[in-house]
């Protein structure tokens, strides 16, 4: 429907007009969506906004009521799944998760737990490790597949508010240095807007889409999580105000990190892609889904 | 050698080890206890079938494990209650499989067998079988081991990998009925799910990878084999019940043994 506004490249995965069913209930209604190379693009929804139903159509794993999903063909999906409870009985290093599915050497299961800030916990039990340490483990496996996209749902969950921004920033990291695409999943609100160059608000449809700033300008987005008229515009705007800032008491990377993501942003404001934004009003919004 | 039968019997449990361990480790990291149970138990059926048809016990046995098997994996699949749902179909299919094999003139006498094993009257042509569906097992496991692994800590990772989950519980279902028929003659009918279950409990502790666990779990399966016959052989008590007896000592002792080294 935007597609005089995408670039000409074939997205690495695309949804056009997906519409899931469950239990005769229409969860997704209508929703299209590309994800291009390199991109962050974060799904923003509150509970039982199909968010996660989202991702596992777009993994393959559900089957469409109607509407197409499209992987590029020999696309390498790195998955972060929500929960992955492993069982008391199952004993299990992280050196061994880091050979599933596929065995890896040595050499490279250390490179990736160095990428991930976890070096020395190669013969740890998996159950053993906390909550943020049991996130890296699952993003480093996910990056030894060599990846063309990351697909994370709610990889946050259970971490506290620093551990969440120094998760974002690991991925970030990962997206400069590799080039890797990631699309995300969360119901949390800033601190993810700001690690995102793309924000898809979802309530078993696209309610709005586009970059943080105008996605958190977007009455629906505000109407979505019950914001008033400052909510989340005062909330991004803040937490982007601190790039800036350099003098403030925060941490180098995070500075940092943020810093190049306002660059980002600009960028997105040269060539457009900004705007692909499918409405602002309620009125057009009416007209654009029930088309 | 193989003229003695304790040297059969014990060839015969051992056997049936290598193939329980692996499977059983997968039985207990997927919660798969009364699967197990529900397969085993349907073999009676099988037994019943196949003597009133003539055909080998082994076809009867193989054939219903398997139909057992797969509906209760496809019931599984559609999101069934799965606890009441197995804990019907395991015990209907015993107490169907006992009123069965009462119509067969002159089963009645040779039931015990059936229900506890006779490991002790396993014949050459028993021990050619049994080692090979052990065989036949243990290559369809490892072949898929790591998808199964993969598909067992979580399935949206296993297809998001590009395996197919439904396809490696499909594997498993084969391996456990292929299991249920060879084991019968080893430990019976009711003892079968002990022989899966206590020597991969018995070695959870005692393994830091999921491979260590499926060989524990064999080396302790094949001790509690040697173990029961030779108190079989003392005491005089039946053979099947005597290895999972065993197995539960050994179990009792890595338990134990566990909680000293966590202090």
């Amino acid at each position: 429907m935007n597609a005089p506004l995408r670039p000409a490249v074939a997205p690495l995965i695309a949804a056009e007009n997906l519409t899931i069913r469950m239990d005769g209930q229409e969860v997704l209604t209508g929703v299209s969506l590309a994800i291009q190379r390199a991109e962050i693009v974060t799904i923003l929804g509150p509970n039982g906004s199909g968010k996660s139903t989202l991702l596992r159509a777009l993994l393959g794993i559900l089957r469409p009521a109607s509407g197409t999903v499209t992987q590029r063909p020999g696309l390498v999906i790195g998955y972060v799944p929500q929960k992955l409870a492993v069982d008391r009985t199952l004993p299990m290093t992280v050196r061994r998760f880091l050979s599933l599915p596929v065995r890896v050497t040595n050499t490279d299961a250390a490179a990736a737990l160095i990428r991930v800030g976890m070096p020395d916990v190669a013969q740890r039990q998996m159950a053993d490790l906390s909550g943020g340490q049991f996130q890296r483990i699952l993003l480093a496996r996910a990056l030894l597949a060599r990846p063309d996209i990351l697909i994370l749902d709610e990889p946050t969950q259970g971490l506290d508010q620093p551990g969440e921004a120094a998760f974002y920033r690991l991925i970030e990291e990962v997206r400069r240095e590799t080039g890797v695409a990631v699309l995300m999943v969360s119901h949390d609100l800033h601190v993810v807007m700001a690690a995102s160059d793309r924000v898809i608000c979802l309530n078993g449809h696209v309610c709005c889409e586009g970059t943080p700033r105008v996605v958190s300008n977007a009455p629906e987005y505000r109407a979505l999580f019950g914001l008033g008229t400052q909510g989340a515009l005062a909330l991004y705007q803040h937490v982007h105000d601190h790039s800036h800032d350099h003098g403030h008491g925060h941490g180098h990377g995070h500075d940092h990190s943020h810093h190049d993501q306002h660059d980002q942003h600009d960028q997105h404001d040269h060539n457009g892609r900004d705007h692909n934004v499918h409405d602002h009003g309620p009125h057009h919004h009416k007209d654009h889904h029930h088309a | 050698m193989l003229d003695n039968f304790l040297i059969r019997a014990a060839l015969a449990g051992v056997g049936l080890a290598f193939a329980t361990g692996p499977l059983g480790s997968f039985v207990v990291w997927r919660r798969m206890a009364y699967f197990g149970d529900a397969t085993a138990h349907a073999a009676i059926l099988g037994v019943a079938l196949a003597l009133a048809t003539d055909l080998p016990v082994v076809a009867g046995t193989l054939t219903v494990a398997l139909a057992m098997a797969v509906t209760v994996s496809t019931l599984a699949a559609r999101g069934w209650a799965m606890d009441t749902t197995l804990g019907v179909l395991a015990h209907s299919a015993l107490a169907l499989g006992l009123v069965a094999v009462s119509f067969v003139p002159g089963a009645r006498t040779d039931l015990s067998a059936w229900l506890f094993g006779d490991i002790l009257a396993v014949s050459r042509g028993d021990l050619v079988f049994i080692w090979g569906g052990a065989a036949l097992v243990l290559a369809l496991l490892v072949w898929r081991w790591q998808a199964l692994l993969t598909a067992t800590l979580n399935e949206d990772l296993a297809h998001a990998s590009g395996l197919n989950p439904a396809r490696e519980r499909l594997v498993l279902t084969l391996a456990l009925a292929v299991v249920v028929a060879v084991a019968i003659k080893v430990v019976g009918a009711l003892l079968i799910a002990a022989m899966l279950i206590i020597p991969a409990a018995a070695a959870r502790g005692l393994a830091r990878t999921p491979e260590g666990m499926a060989i524990m779990a064999s080396l302790i399966g094949a001790a509690a084999t040697l173990g029961g016959l030779q108190l079989s052989l003392w005491q005089d008590t039946p053979a099947g019940p005597s290895i999972i007896t065993a197995a539960a000592l050994i179990f009792a002792l890595s338990a134990s043994l566990g909680r000293m080294q966590r202090g």
